[in-house]
């Protein structure tokens, strides 16, 4: 019984996983609308917006609120203020916009000094480093600053942040 | 769609000017004067050099932008640890070593005299045409004349006779030259201090001229200059170069670094240094 449950929850994941897989949509294959917006999701998997939250304060992740302040986050120390704060973020943009502004901020905001945080081609940057080792990048391992994923959480969040 | 885009941006431009004006406690400190031993005023603020045209409309140490403890230590050169690395650096310079048997006192006297303004022209054009950092000026003697191995960059005896010459330099303006046999370096270290590198894509300028003032994340930030250099970071608890701060400050923004004592950090530091035109230096400074 419990290790039916068990092959059956496994199959579940595996078709889960399998699904996300192949409707992951790569960096270079994002379809824009009017320049700033993705209206399709990147993975066809609803985000979860308590992963969002994580990405948004993890140092290793988002690291968002290093430069924007968030008070629907009043426990996390440190907000920056670099970019302009989140409240009301979710009622000043549609879901599609804040997709593309987290993927590419630089669409919306030319010259921004937001990250992009969905391209993972090297040759778009200057000198790009292995990570914060100070050393070259690796062609094996670079990658987007966000998985497909985690975008998709940090938006599900956002669109819950209306309130000014 | 398009006016409604644009509204959107204005509404999120607006929201920007509103973290602007919310930041104003966290400028640089409005009126605090830097006075070591309550005797000697360093300028701390000043109007830009022409150079700059207008880019920021006053120039500040980054003393100004450290907590009011941070400052005091400086203040008080029984309290500031760099002045530990000071004292290491007066005695090498009076210790013979290499195969000539001689110390730098030997050929150069009292560093009160000979080594005054040196840190504050520093880097400068050789006799070569050659941009050279005090370091490299320190390491020549050494080879070439004490014959005596070169000191590692960054490490902590070169750091502290750099700390030892900066220090005859205390409250004399950075007077770096530009232009003649210096310009080109200089313009290499401009092109530097704007490129956006790495897979953040920041330049120098995108956090020190375009956000000095803000928080990024718990770090205040300054106009990142380098009058202080070498600085006591109470973060690593030893005096760091200048080379090494630009290279953490390129790490962090996951780019691939430049080596310390490269002939680009060279030029950035004399561009940096030229942003500081108008300040004076602090031999030795303290930050977190
Ligand atoms: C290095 C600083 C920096 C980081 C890190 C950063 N941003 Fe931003 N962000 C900005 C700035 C600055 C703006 C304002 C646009 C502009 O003028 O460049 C902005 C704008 C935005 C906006 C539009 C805000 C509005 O109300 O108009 C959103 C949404 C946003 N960022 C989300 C994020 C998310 C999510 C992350 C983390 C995954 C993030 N940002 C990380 C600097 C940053
Ligand atoms: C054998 C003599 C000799 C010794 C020993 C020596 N130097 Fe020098 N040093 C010189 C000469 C000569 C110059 C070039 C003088 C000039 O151009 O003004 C020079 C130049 C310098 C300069 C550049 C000054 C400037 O204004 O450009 C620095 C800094 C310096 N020495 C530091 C040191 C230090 C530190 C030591 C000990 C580690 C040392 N020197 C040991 C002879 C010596
Ligand atoms: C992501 C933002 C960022 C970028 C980009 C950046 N720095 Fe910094 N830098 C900092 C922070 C944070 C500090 C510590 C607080 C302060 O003094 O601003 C700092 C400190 C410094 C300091 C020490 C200032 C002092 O008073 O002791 C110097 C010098 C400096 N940076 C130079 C540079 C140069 C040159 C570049 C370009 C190669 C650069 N930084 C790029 C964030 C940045």
């Amino acid at each position: 019984m419990n290790s039916r449950f068990i092959s059956a929850a496994l199959a579940t994941a595996m078709v889960v996983m399998g699904a996300s897989a192949s409707a992951e949509i790569k960096p270079a294959d994002v379809v824009w609308e009017d320049e700033i917006a993705i209206p399709a999701s990147l993975t066809g998997v609803p985000g979860d917006p308590a992963e969002g939250m994580k990405v948004l304060t993890s140092r290793s992740l988002g690291n968002c609120v290093a430069c924007h302040e968030n008070s629907a986050m009043p426990d996390v120390p440190f907000q920056g203020n670099v970019g302009p704060t989140f409240d009301g973020v979710g009622a000043r943009w549609s879901e599609a916009e804040l997709r593309g502004i987290v993927a590419n901020a630089k669409n919306t905001f030319p010259g921004s000094v937001m990250p992009v945080f969905y391209n993972d081609d090297p040759a778009d940057y200057i000198r790009p480093g292995n990570a914060y080792t100070a050393k070259a990048y690796d062609p094996e391992t670079f990658s987007t600053l966000l998985t497909a994923q985690q975008i998709e959480d940090v938006v599900a969040y956002l669109t819950t942040l209306t309130e000014y | 769609m398009k006016t409604l885009t644009l509204s959107k941006l204005l509404a999120s431009a607006a929201m920007c000017a509103v973290a602007l004006s919310g930041a104003a406690t966290a400028q640089p400190h409005p009126d605090a004067e830097l006075i070591i031993e309550g005797e000697l005023q360093l300028k701390v603020r000043s109007e830009p050099a022409a150079h700059m045209d207008g880019a920021v409309p006053e120039i500040y140490s980054g003393w100004l932008f450290r907590a009011d403890e941070t400052r005091a230590l400086q203040m008080d050169d029984f309290e500031n640890p760099a002045m530990l690395g000071v004292e290491d650096g007066e005695a090498m310079w009076n210790t013979a070593e290499g195969a000539a048997g001689q110390s730098c006192a030997d050929c150069h006297g009292d560093a009160a005299e000979s080594m005054k303004g040196v840190r504050a022209a520093m880097p400068k054009v050789n006799a070569d045409g050659v941009l050279w950092s005090t370091e490299d000026y320190i390491n020549n003697c050494r080879t070439e004349r004490m014959e005596a191995d070169a000191l590692k960059w960054n490490s902590g005896p070169l750091n502290n006779m750099v700390a030892y010459i900066s220090v005859q330099s205390r409250g004399m303006p950075v007077a770096v030259q530009i232009d003649g046999e210096a310009e080109p370096y200089w313009e290499r270290g401009k092109e530097m201090y704007y490129t956006r590198y790495g897979q953040l894509e920041l330049s120098c300028a995108s956090c020190h001229e375009e956000n000095y003032g803000m928080n990024i994340r718990a770090d205040h930030l300054s106009q990142g200059q380098i009058n202080g250099f070498p600085t006591y970071r109470l973060k690593q608890a030893k005096l760091i170069s200048t080379h090494n701060r630009f290279r953490g400050c390129i790490r962090d923004t996951r780019a691939e670094s430049f080596p310390m004592g490269s002939d680009e950090f060279r030029a950035l530091e004399l561009y940096v240094a030229s942003r500081g035109l108008g300040l004076d230096v602090e031999g030795v400074a303290v930050r977190n």
